[in-house]
């Protein structure tokens, strides 16, 4: 693994969005499930992990968020299932343009991420077994989730690294004591007043700091 | 330890989560449980609420990515408006062509006409971009539904944003006291979302029953109602019928059956319609009329 923290991180966050796709897509047999995170810079929906249809070449590929069903769940921030996507033109185009694979049918799930919808957690074609479609939709929802709390995690900074160590101030040249206490005899009395001042003040300092550490 | 020997009202929230999920009822596989009703004296009967009405009258208002006025099963619309940003940065909210490049508006305006077909539908566009709707444009457009005195107004969206939570619940309750009903979708995600958990608007999740009439109470709120929610026929792009299942399309049900009971009782206020609404439950309400007793 690489020793680059941010690359390492990238590789951890892309780990954990695979493991989840392929949790969903293995839950409710489907052909595909995957990611797709909002690009904040144009809004566009971009696929940051798949399993199944589409795992080889879908990656990094994106398409306007306001469209299809993903995009009813990033606008609405609900989960929604819709049955005979084939049955639709519009929408069948829209996820053949987007996966290269006509579904049957689409679930989709938001991402929400402190308060914020960020993506879309999206499966095709449940297998055929006896379900329960509400049952469905919680566990969906509950990936989703599980998505989002990841992102967060993975996007929340990291623990503090310890402050360092103050650097010792450069050792102080004492004769710089003695050539003022040479020259403040002479010095005009203005400058002498001031010098007078800073000395004590400094002494004052010194004193405090004293006690303060005595404390 | 469990909480089942407590009424369901009364039962502990989990706090394993931020938000409160509002879990759909899948009646078709899980048992109800029996809660008691006091049925406040009368004989209240679905046929009383509704019976012979179609909304004729009543004017709805949905919140939504717009609508398609042209879709067969939307059936044309009273007015179709658009939040949009002024120069000065302010929002404001203006007629708009009336269409929608999204669906799930029209989705919901389907099925509001077909429970109730007279109701004059407007459609006010709070949802756009494809990006989450910003909280601030449902502000604008609410507030723009309930100046404008929609009797009822349809949310099949919530807004996950903490910092409009205050003010919707002040828009909330200013609806309820003008007599603008809000029926507004619940999350059956657990994030918190607004507005559908205040106790001033009619929430609404999901039940697997097919039967577009048949929607319950439910005795463990904040979600009151349950209404159909699984395959609902909506109507999809380019003229035709979707089979979509979610609380977006359950909300528009019991929207729709607001729209009939208000058409033909004109003068129920908020609280009262939500009481026939209860009391005409399928879960409350006793097979040969009237609503059981306790």
């Amino acid at each position: 693994m690489s020793t680059d923290p941010l690359e390492s991180a990238e590789i951890h966050r892309r780990r954990l969005l695979q493991s989840i796709v392929e949790v969903a897509r293995s839950v409710f047999g489907a052909a595909a499930a995957s990611v797709l995170l909002v690009d904040e810079s144009d809004g566009d929906l971009v696929f940051a992990a798949v399993a199944g249809e589409g795992e080889h070449h879908l990656l990094g590929s994106r398409f306007p968020a306001g469209t299809g069903i993903a995009g009813w769940a990033l606008m609405t921030g609900q989960p929604v299932m819709v049955d005979d996507v084939a049955q639709s033109p519009q929408f069948a185009r829209s996820a053949a343009e987007s996966t290269g694979y006509v579904p049957r049918g689409i679930m989709a799930a938001p991402l929400i991420c402190d308060g914020d919808c960020v993506g879309v957690l999206s499966v095709l074609d449940r297998d055929s077994r006896p379900r329960c479609d509400l049952g469905d939709m919680a566990s969906l929802g509950l990936l989703a989730t599980e998505m989002a709390t990841v992102l967060e995690l993975l996007s929340a900074p990291g623990p503090a690294a310890p402050a360092p160590v103050a650097a010792k101030p450069p050792a102080f040249d004492l004769a710089v004591l003695q050539r003022v206490a040479d020259r403040l005899p002479t010095a005009p009395d203005q400058v002498a007043a001031t010098v007078v001042k800073l000395l004590a003040m400094a002494d004052d300092l010194l004193a405090t700091s004293d006690a303060d550490a005595d404390a | 330890m469990t909480a089942r020997h407590l009424p369901p009202w009364r039962r502990p929230a989990r706090d394993h989560f931020p938000g409160v999920p509002a879990w759909s009822l899948p009646v078709s596989t899980v048992p109800q449980e029996p809660f008691d009703v006091s049925p406040l004296g009368g004989r209240l009967t679905r046929e009383w609420a509704w019976g012979g009405a179609d909304g004729s009258g009543v004017r709805v208002c949905v919140l939504d990515s717009g609508i398609d006025a042209a879709h067969p099963l939307v059936g044309g619309l009273e007015r179709a408006m658009d939040v949009v940003r002024a120069e000065d940065g302010t929002l404001a909210v203006v007629p708009t062509e009336p269409a929608d490049t999204a669906g799930h508006g029209t989705a919901c305006a389907g099925v509001i006409r077909s429970i109730a077909p007279g109701v004059a539908l407007t459609s006010v566009r709070v949802l756009s971009g494809g990006r989450h709707g910003s909280g601030a444009a449902l502000l604008a457009g609410l507030t723009w539904a309930i100046e404008e005195g929609y009797d009822v107004i349809n949310l099949s969206l919530s807004t996950t944003k903490a910092e409009f939570c205050d003010a919707l619940r002040d828009l909330a309750d200013s609806a309820y006291f003008r007599r603008c009903v809000i029926v507004a979708s619940a999350h059956n995600m657990p994030v918190r979302s607004y507005p559908w958990p205040f106790a001033s608007v009619i929430s609404v999740a999901s039940h697997d029953s097919p039967n577009p009439m048949t929607y319950y109470y439910n005795p463990s709120p904040p979600v009151e109602f349950y209404a159909r929610g699984v395959r609902v026929p909506v109507a999809g792009p380019g003229g035709r019928q979707l089979l979509s299942t979610g609380n977006s399309f359950a909300t528009p049900h019991i929207a729709g059956i607001c729209a009939l009971i208000l058409g033909k009782h004109r003068s129920l206020t908020p609280f009262q319609l939500k009481s026939v609404l209860y009391l005409a439950a399928e879960n409350v309400a006793v097979p040969d009329g009237g609503a059981r007793v306790d």
